[in-house]
């Protein structure tokens, strides 16, 4: 049984060790490579004396760095992504949580790493250590005495309280993900993935993982592309790229700005997407664009380690119907839970909640908020049983599909990211001179509008902020008022605000 | 070109459009701006902007964004 994430590299490397493994469409990686490099890092973790300890990954996206969460599960440690897109003041409250012992870094961001505070944690160069001569009977020593609940990666998440959490999952509920998925979304040996995701989120583990477990390819999209929608198709057709998982947003932006007059995706075969609603007009156009693919809706929280929940899209749909989220996965279960804690029955909505395997550990370094979260299964009594609620509410519609309704809190989702509004108000109350601030979401146009009191104008708002947020996080439209509207029982009025906005 | 650069401000407040040249190289506007300036300047001049025109030499500078509503408004 396998109970390592290695495995796949393992015997890949095996297999097929000179296949383009990752690229970035200039630089790339075989499986034989990959391999070696992370095979090095491991050595060095051991070397340093870090294990089962959380590693820092700080590099620009490329090839290498996916080597280096490989070496760094190599050496029994678990890797925790971060990125120079990461607001400086994000990066240190991630740092401040893991209290790495290293931060793995590359040129590009050596001299940033040595700007934030690391406690008794040194930076290191993944050019130096990528080649120490490799320790081999170190290493099976602890591939053999790793269990698939230890921990693999940690990636952080908005949190309410403007602190992020850092969801940690482990080798098993990780396995469980990449079988299931694979099968869902027909990976094979010929799959050629166009990866958007950045990978400090969860969202990179379906091109990562199955492009070894099937001797795959993937190519890491550059960013800048999905601004201009032609050279992006031409980029999927000059890579032949068959396999793309992306959120919504960056699809409906090839669509939506006429892409497809000039340029159709040649290859694609399965196009999978989630995040967001799909509007059935944008839809329409990339399953005319790409008639013999596979489009697939994909639903689930990072908690849940990865996506839980399928849909493949086969009938037609209304311009204003919505694309169902489907059914789970096999090997977990979702349970529809009203706010009695009983199921919710036909028809009747209540939260989502996931069962099994795929539940991650929860947030690391943080009891209060992981129980507040994971917590046992309210329809058992007999043993300890964690579920996880999401926070959202679903229902069956009348062909016994499960839909998404809303949200039971102020978190929304905006180009893709979950984000809860009140980690922008309280960054935003935090700065010098801001007396108070709140945050709705347009969700027609897209648009995260915020209020405020107090000194500072926009301009110079703006300016703070970008120091303190990930850029997504940034609001819209701001605007600067004397008094922020109350209810009668002394809470912000966001209603009011709604219709305030509303009416200009 | 005043009209174009308070669309402009209105996303960035704190990014100096008349003298940044560099917007696309340096990563100011990203996707989600790219979209948003489009369809605002659709709807504020008599334009529309298509694939063929959506390139990074067009987006680098207010200046640069400016020549193209004006070709396009000579050509509609």
């Amino acid at each position: 049984m396998q109970n390592n994430v290695l495995k796949y590299l393992n015997r890949v490397v095996e297999e097929k060790p000179d296949k383009l493994a990752f690229s970035d469409g200039e630089r790339g990686l075989t499986f034989r490579q990959v391999y070696d490099q992370s095979q090095s890092v491991g050595t060095y973790l051991y070397q340093k004396g870090v294990y089962k300890r959380p590693v820092v990954v700080f590099m620009r996206k490329s090839p290498q760095e996916i080597a280096a969460f490989f070496g760094v599960v190599a050496g029994g440690c678990f890797y925790v992504p971060i990125d120079e897109e990461m607001p400086a003041g994000r990066i240190q409250l991630i740092l401040d949580n893991v209290k790495s012992p290293l931060v793995i870094c590359d040129k590009d961001t050596l001299e940033t790493a040595r700007g934030f505070q690391l406690g008794d944690g040194e930076t290191v160069l993944y050019d130096e250590i990528s080649g120490t001569p490799v320790d081999e009977a170190a290493l099976q020593s602890i591939y053999e005495k790793a269990i698939d609940t230890d921990p693999i990666y940690i990636v952080f998440t908005s949190g309410s309280t403007g602190i992020p959490k850092g969801v940690a999952a482990c080798h098993r509920s990780v396995i469980d993900y990449v079988e299931q998925l694979s099968e869902i979304l027909e990976f094979d040996g010929d799959t050629v993935f166009g990866n958007q995701s950045p990978l400090y989120f969860d969202a990179c583990l379906k091109e990562l993982y199955p492009t070894l477990k099937f001797g795959a390819t993937t190519y890491l999209i550059p960013k800048g592309l999905f601004s201009f929608p032609t050279a992006l198709v031409e980029y999927l057709n000059e890579h032949r790229i068959n396999t793309i998982c992306w959120v919504v947003s960056a699809l409906t932006m090839v669509s939506a700005l006429g892409a497809f007059d000039i340029a159709k995706p040649e290859h694609l075969r399965t196009v999978a997407f989630g995040s967001e609603v799909f509007p059935i007009k944008q839809f329409r156009l990339w399953r005319q664009a790409a008639p013999k693919a596979a489009f697939t809706n994909l639903y689930g929280p990072t908690e849940g380690t990865g996506m839980c929940c399928y849909y493949r899209v086969e009938r037609e749909f209304e311009d204003d119907e919505m694309i169902p989220i489907g059914r789970s996965f096999p090997n977990r279960e979702i349970l529809l839970l009203k706010g009695d804690n009983t199921l919710a029955g036909e028809g009747e909505e209540g939260e989502i909640c996931i069962r099994g395997t795929s539940i991650t550990l929860g947030y690391y370094n943080d009891p209060e908020r992981t129980a507040a979260a994971y917590v046992q299964n309210p329809l058992n009594s007999a043993y300890p049983e964690v579920i996880y609620r999401t926070g959202d509410i679903g229902r069956y519609n009348e062909r016994g599909e499960l839909v998404f309704v809303s949200r039971k809190d102020h978190q929304i989702k905006h180009m893709g990211h979950r984000i809860e509004l009140g980690e922008i108000e309280v960054n935003v109350s935090m700065l010098p001179g801001i007396r108070m601030a709140a945050c709705i979401y347009d969700g027609e146009k897209k648009k995260i509008v915020l209020w405020y009191d107090g000194e500072s104008d926009e301009k110079e708002l703006t300016k703070q902020l970008k120091t303190k947020l990930p850029r997504y996080m940034l609001p819209n439209r701001l605007y600067r008022v004397d008094k922020l509207p109350f209810t009668a029982n002394g809470k912000i009025d966001r209603v009011a605000l709604k219709r305030r906005y509303e009416e200009g | 070109m005043e009209e174009l650069l308070e669309i402009l401000r209105d996303m960035h407040p704190d990014v100096d459009f008349e003298s940044e040249e560099h917007l696309i190289d340096n990563g100011i506007l990203d996707s989600l701006d790219i979209v948003s300036l489009i369809s605002e300047i659709s709807e504020n001049f008599d334009v529309t902007i298509t694939a063929k025109d959506i390139v990074p030499e067009n987006f680098n500078s207010a200046q640069a964004l400016y020549e193209l509503v004006r070709r396009l408004e000579d050509e509609g």
